[in-house]
């Protein structure tokens, strides 16, 4: 259909002398979509606090919960390195940028092995799973959906990584990688919530 | 072409006029034609597959509708057993919120803001095409309920525990097989694609608007889906969570709504009147929205009070959301909370109040032509009106003690939803119709459509508050005789009986209409907005050259250039 849409001089110049310029749609979109998943969360949020001591039987949070500082630091470093990375893509550093983006997927790594053993820990050794108790429930739904977002971010993450070692991300796509960095800091937001209802309010 | 596109503003005349391929008169195989839909990202044939498909499952849950009615039509009835009967009431109820109105609001959306903003297509084509397959498994996946479990005999496996789906009722113990889990999944899947189509809406208004397209130049159609996207991702998203929540219970063995482990059944309640409340907002917009261009185009008159339609649509999308609670009167809060939500409740009332007497006041002194659409709009604001004001007997907690679930409640909010809400549907698609399709609709039938269906909706609808006010319940199989409720509820199935009548002569007529109405060219009915700029229907590309406006009423600068609206903005 391109072929019937020729392109022809502007009779309107006054009006096309001023540039016209709409926000990036991605990062529209962006915002929008973290909107809603803050709705979501905040739901989530909302029934781990309302059933904090409510659980009648079967393991509390602070008989089985340790509060994880080193991978709670790992994951909010992991929005600083990121911001390093973007720093570098603007300054087409695409070394930089590989270091730094390759760090943060390091970092979030850490973060799920943390959860993961954490996991592991609570199923095999405290017998708490997502039916034991109200506990479980709330406890495992709450920082599954964190972690479900850690891991569809660290794929996204990986995937622009392997387009930069590929030397497919050029800076034309600065703008996509903006809104992917700020998917992630959302999710580090979130923790900074999810964190503090855990593992200090509800132990 | 001889129904050439009006020129734009600047002297650029379209140049579909002179450069158009010529029409393709051969449209290829049924085959071809199928797949050129199914794999489309064109958000005018979303939208058109949006809107036939909510009209198809508009017949469906009004076929319910009337079931529920013969059921209910005279004392002791046993038209259909109680379980089937339960079963009924779920889906209809189901079916209008989630695979009508959500869906084909949507599709007006899709169809008309890229056009009404000058844009070529939404701001992301791809999952807009991801967003309407959502919604159309979802129905699917609902109405596929029937024949599952045991089968169409007793209607299946539907779901049987009212549309709110309270919480003891949709426990492993108490909704034994699979019927609420075909509730949940299918909500959870529509959902998914309502939150990607409002994503869209607000990606595609914000970023996509042609030059000179302010947001204070924006058409009220666009700022109001604007508003009503931002709600449906505030509430939708809880009713997702609560789904998943409810899933975990049911799957998992999870103990969310399990009292037994110290779990709640109240907080479902709150988790999904938080979702439903905004719902009705996310429902109501839209009708404002039509009626913000219908009005004035029949009105011949500019809307009154721009500024105000658009303080009042974001008022509305604030007050909306703190007003939850007026469902839940009866299960005991503090009269602190009960107070509050009575006065937020109220509160509505102003924002609301000055739409109305902004559409009053457009058409005030107006130029006024009764064409169907107008006839429509005028139906609507009226009984809008008087929803509202049920709403507000309905919002002082101590009558709502008295009135809750009670057939006072479905009256006023079927007064809402049939009579604000598809009164306005039915508008839109009489407008609206000879832009997708290129003719115009029967206006004589269109008439006659009008009036026995508001025949019908007074009949059905203003006597079905009275069984109310005498005690009877919503959601009953049946009664006793010596309620007094037999006659009123006679008079209201005959009532429904003539909407369905009404309802018909509409579908006769989009039928007859599409293949045999009269041409409509680009601008049937001389209105202002930019998809009448462009043919009818609109080519893939919709403009050929972008259009460049300079005031809220594009065509009106077209067509009057010694009279510039933007003198006066």
């Amino acid at each position: 259909m391109s072929a019937a849409t020729p392109t022809i001089p502007h009779a309107h110049s006054a009006a096309s002398a001023e540039p016209w310029v709409m926000p990036y749609k991605g990062r529209v979109g962006m915002y929008s979509l973290i909107l809603a998943e803050s709705a979501i969360f905040i739901i989530f949020v909302i029934a781990y606090i309302y059933y904090i001591g409510r659980s009648t039987y079967g393991p509390q949070p602070k008989d089985v919960l340790e509060v994880p500082i080193l991978a709670s630091i790992c994951l909010l470093s992991s929005s600083f390195t990121i911001w390093l990375a973007e720093r570098a893509l603007h300054k087409r550093a695409m070394g930089m940028f590989s270091a730094w983006w390759g760090g943060t997927i390091l970092l979030g790594l850490i973060f799920m092995i943390y959860t993961a053993l954490e996991w592991k820990k609570l199923i095999y050794q405290d017998g708490l799973t997502v039916s034991t108790n109200l506990f479980g429930t709330t406890y495992f739904c709450l920082v599954g959906l964190h972690a479900f977002h850690v891991i569809v971010g660290l794929t996204m993450l990986s995937l622009v990584f392997l387009f930069g070692l590929m030397g497919k991300l050029t800076p034309n796509h600065t703008e996509r990688v903006e809104v992917l960095s700020l998917y992630w800091h959302f999710v580090d937001a979130v923790w900074v919530v999810v964190f503090t209802v855990v593992y200090i309010v509800g132990r | 072409m001889s129904d050439s596109a009006l020129p734009l503003l600047g002297g650029v005349r379209d140049v579909t006029i002179d450069h158009a391929p010529p029409r393709v008169t051969s449209k290829g195989t049924f085959l071809e034609t199928a797949h050129s839909w199914v794999v489309t990202v064109d958000h005018k044939k979303l939208g058109i597959m949006y809107i036939v498909y909510s009209l198809l499952f508009l017949v469906v849950a009004g076929i319910e509708a009337m079931v529920i009615r013969v059921q209910l039509a005279i004392p002791h009835n046993t038209f259909v057993s109680p379980q089937v009967y339960n079963r009924v009431f779920t889906m209809h109820g189901t079916t209008m919120v989630f695979f009508v109105g959500m869906p084909i609001l949507i599709g007006f959306a899709n169809y008309l803001i890229p056009l009404m903003i000058g844009a070529r297509d939404m701001a992301f084509p791809r999952l807009n095409a991801f967003s309407f397959w959502m919604s159309a498994l979802g129905g699917v996946v609902l109405y596929y309920s029937f024949i599952g479990g045991v089968g169409l005999s007793n209607a299946g496996s539907a779901p049987d525990m009212g549309w709110f789906a309270y919480a003891p009722l949709t426990s492993k113990a108490f909704s034994r097989g699979h019927s609420t889990d075909y509730w949940t999944i299918s909500l959870l899947i529509s959902g998914v694609g309502s939150i990607g189509a409002a994503i869209n809406i607000i990606a595609t208004t914000i970023c996509m608007r042609c030059k000179g397209m302010t947001m204070f130049r924006l058409p009220l159609l666009a700022w109001i889906y604007l508003v009503q996207a931002v709600l449906i991702l505030v509430a939708v998203s809880p009713l997702t969570a609560a789904q998943i929540m409810l899933m975990v219970d049911r799957y998992l063995g999870g103990h969310f709504f399990d009292t037994q482990a110290g779990g709640s059944a109240y907080i479902w309640i709150h988790f999904f009147w938080i979702f439903g409340h905004p719902e009705v907002y996310v429902l109501v917009l839209p009708a404002f929205a039509f009626a913000n261009e219908i009005i004035p185009t029949f009105s011949r008159k500019a809307i009154f009070g721009y500024p105000a339609m658009v303080a009042a649509t974001v008022a509305i999308g604030f007050v909306s959301l703190g007003v939850w609670a007026h469902h839940m009167f009866t299960v005991g809060m503090t009269s602190v909370s009960n107070a509050f939500f009575t006065l937020s409740t109220m509160l509505v009332a102003v924002p609301t109040g000055i739409k109305i007497f902004n559409w009053v006041a457009t058409m005030w002194g107006g130029k006024i032509r009764f064409a169907t659409p107008m006839i429509f709009s005028v139906g609507f604001v009226f009984q809008f009106l008087l929803a509202g004001l049920t709403g507000i007997i309905l919002s002082v907690s101590p009558v709502d003690w008295q009135l809750h679930n009670s057939y006072f409640v479905v009256a006023h909010f079927h007064y809402v939803l049939v009579g604000g809400i598809l009164f306005m549907i039915f508008a839109a698609i009489y407008y609206w119709f000879p832009k997708m399709t290129g003719r115009m609709l029967d206006e004589k039938l269109g008439k006659i459509h009008f009036w026995v269906f508001l025949i019908g909706f007074h009949l059905t609808f203003d006597f079905m508050h009275i069984p109310g006010f005498l005690g009877m319940p919503r959601h009953i199989y049946t009664y006793e005789p010596d309620r007094g409720w037999g006659p009123l509820n006679m008079i209201v199935t005959i009532g429904a009986f003539i909407q369905s009548i009404g309802t018909l002569i509409f579908v006769y007529n989009l039928v007859h209409s599409y293949f045999k109405g009269k041409e409509a060219g680009p601008d049937p009915w001389d209105a202002w907005t930019l998809e009448w700029a462009t043919t009818s229907p609109p080519p893939s590309y919709n403009f050929a050259v972008e259009p460049v406006v300079g005031s809220r009423r594009p065509l009106w600068d077209v067509k009057h250039p010694d009279d510039l609206d933007s003198q006066w903005e």
